[in-house]
């Protein structure tokens, strides 16, 4: 039980330093081939991908505590991130307070024991949707109420709703019959997800010639995205370890959590041409803000939740 | 009228003898103690406050330190940029009638936030709001005033008095240094209670020595803070 619970762990524990010194030698190596160019602002994303992959992994090896208040502080500084960038009212302030409010309680539901599955699926989506506008008239201020109201929720929704999924199903304790557990899974998840995105920028840098969507992100190429999406699926079936899923199903799973992430990416594009911003922040060097990272798993996570529940979670 | 200071050490000049040591009050040392555990952790983490031209307050001599005011996040945030040593040698101006309205709220305003208090009525010979703050400058004390007078609405910077521009011309060698603050007063408006933690960020401007007329330096001292909110206005993470 304990060998089959932490050796999946520490395989993949493994794979990731593999996958990062591999990185940082193909930079260097690229730096010593072409001196001319500037690779600086790469290798700044690869050292910041070291310091993610060791803090995200503290955060979910040590104990389900702590990986809630990690995933809870992500929400808080998306969220943070997000609406600054809105062009809020004054009046909107106490619906503020309550918005930040339902970060630690949907967190919360996770947290209890058993967690409360009924409450953290409708907390957000239903109560608050109903409770933000109630207190917004409270401020007897309707210039302006419809869009408040909506870009608020909506940054809710997708930052705090659709983040805290990675949250729930990290605390599942089994998965199915197999040696697979929440953390395995998320760990899965969050594999397959990043690599996509890195796998799509290469394949764009690379061999990208026709755009996908010129008018949101000019980036963002055929190519790029068939072939990311592609090889994060071959790579998700190295680590088929860590899920209950047979080959085909690791397959057609990983195309669907890459495809939602892309489109998690491609909203979260659009949202920042809207706002007129290159990044959301700096938090991240190299990198950009908080959401310029979590962007694709705002998606992912959701989709890649229900798969597992409808499935596999009695 | 207005000269950059190529350096901030060379603008001491007026001001470089070294600043008379202050005794180190349970006062001093409960404010530190307040801002090393919660203020600056909460300026950090909740607010995500960042601060451009910090530079700029290296200086150790008195300066006076200007800036745009819409919320009570100006005067904490402002503090919190100093290191905790020299936090009992900087004073924020605030008004009597409205900072030492009741025991509770002067002794906390006092303690934690080391206040210089003015009076904004009934002015004596005793209680003269430039009398005080010269006093304090010419102790060694730094001060940090906002010409606006009151706390505006956040999204438009107010006009600036006259007040700043008569203690400039009675102290001339101290060193002014601008400061514009950006989303305090989203973060907590006027009659909030409760912050919402936008990103805050605070732009610093080289510190300059200002001569004229009050009414010239009051225009360069709103010019100088003005300049400031040119650069892109959203505060990043």
């Amino acid at each position: 039980m304990l060998i089959s619970n932490i050796s999946p762990m520490f395989q993949m524990g493994l794979l990731v330093l593999g996958v990062l010194v591999l990185a940082s030698v193909a930079v260097a190596a690229l730096q010593r081939a072409r001196p001319k160019k500037d690779f600086s602002e790469l290798s700044a994303r690869v050292r910041a991908w070291w310091i993610m992959a060791a803090v995200f992994f503290a955060a979910i090896v040590v104990s389900n505590r702590l990986s809630l208040v990690f995933f809870a502080l992500m929400s808080f500084w998306a969220m943070k991130e997000y609406v600054t960038l809105l062009k809020t009212r004054p009046a909107d302030h106490r619906a503020l307070v309550l918005t930040f409010l339902a970060i630690p309680i949907q967190y919360l539901w996770i947290g209890l024991n058993p967690p409360w599955y009924g409450m953290f699926i409708i907390f957000i989506p239903v109560y608050m949707m109903l409770a933000l506008p109630a207190r917004m008239v409270l401020s007897k201020e309707t210039k302006g109420f419809v869009e408040s109201a909506s870009q608020i929720h909506w940054g809710l929704m997708i930052f705090v709703f659709g983040l805290s999924h990675m949250a729930y199903l990290l605390t599942s304790p089994t998965v199915g019959d197999s040696a697979a557990n929440g953390r395995t899974l998320v760990l899965f998840l969050v594999f397959v997800v990043e690599m996509s995105d890195v796998l799509q920028y290469i394949w764009g840098k690379t061999l990208g010639r026709h755009k996908i969507i010129p008018t949101i992100s000019p980036n963002k190429t055929w190519e790029g995205f068939i072939g990311g999406i592609a090889s994060a699926m071959l790579l998700s079936l190295a680590i088929r370890f860590l899920t209950p899923f047979s080959i085909r199903e690791t397959l057609l799973v990983s195309f669907l959590i890459t495809v939602a992430g892309f489109c998690g990416g491609a909203v979260m594009s659009a949202v920042k041409r809207d706002f007129g911003v290159k990044d959301f922040g700096s938090f991240i060097p190299g990198h950009g803000g908080m959401l310029d990272r979590v962007d694709s798993l705002c998606y992912a996570a959701p989709v890649f939740f229900h798969y597992v529940r409808y499935f596999y979670i009695k | 009228m207005t000269r950059d200071a190529p350096e901030s050490a060379n603008l001491s000049g007026a001001n470089d003898t070294p600043v008379a040591a202050k005794r180190l009050t349970l006062r001093n040392v409960a404010q530190m103690v307040v801002f090393a555990l919660i203020i600056k952790p909460f300026m950090a983490l909740f607010i995500g406050l960042r601060v451009r031209g910090r530079e700029h307050l290296t200086q150790c001599g008195p300066f006076i330190l200007v800036a745009n005011h819409s919320s009570h996040l100006d005067t904490i945030s402002l503090l919190s940029l100093f290191p905790l040593n020299r936090l009992r040698r900087v004073r924020p101006v605030a008004a009597a009638d409205y900072f030492e309205r009741n025991v509770f709220v002067s002794f906390m305003t006092r303690t934690l936030f080391n206040i210089l208090p003015i009076a904004r009525k009934n002015i004596t010979p005793e209680n003269n709001p430039l009398r005080r703050m010269r006093e304090a400058i010419e102790a060694g004390d730094s001060i940090i005033i906002f010409p606006e007078g009151t706390r505006g609405s956040g999204s438009e910077m107010g006009e600036f008095r006259s007040g700043v521009a008569h203690l400039i011309a009675k102290v001339p060698g101290v060193p002014i240094v601008p400061a514009y603050l950006v989303n305090m007063g989203r973060s907590l408006p006027k009659g909030e209670f409760i912050p919402v933690p936008f990103f805050c960020e605070i732009r610093i401007g080289a510190p300059r020595l200002l001569q004229g007329s009050r009414q010239e330096i009051t225009r360069l001292l709103e010019t100088a803070v003005r300049e400031l909110t040119d650069k892109t206005t959203q505060a990043a993470s």
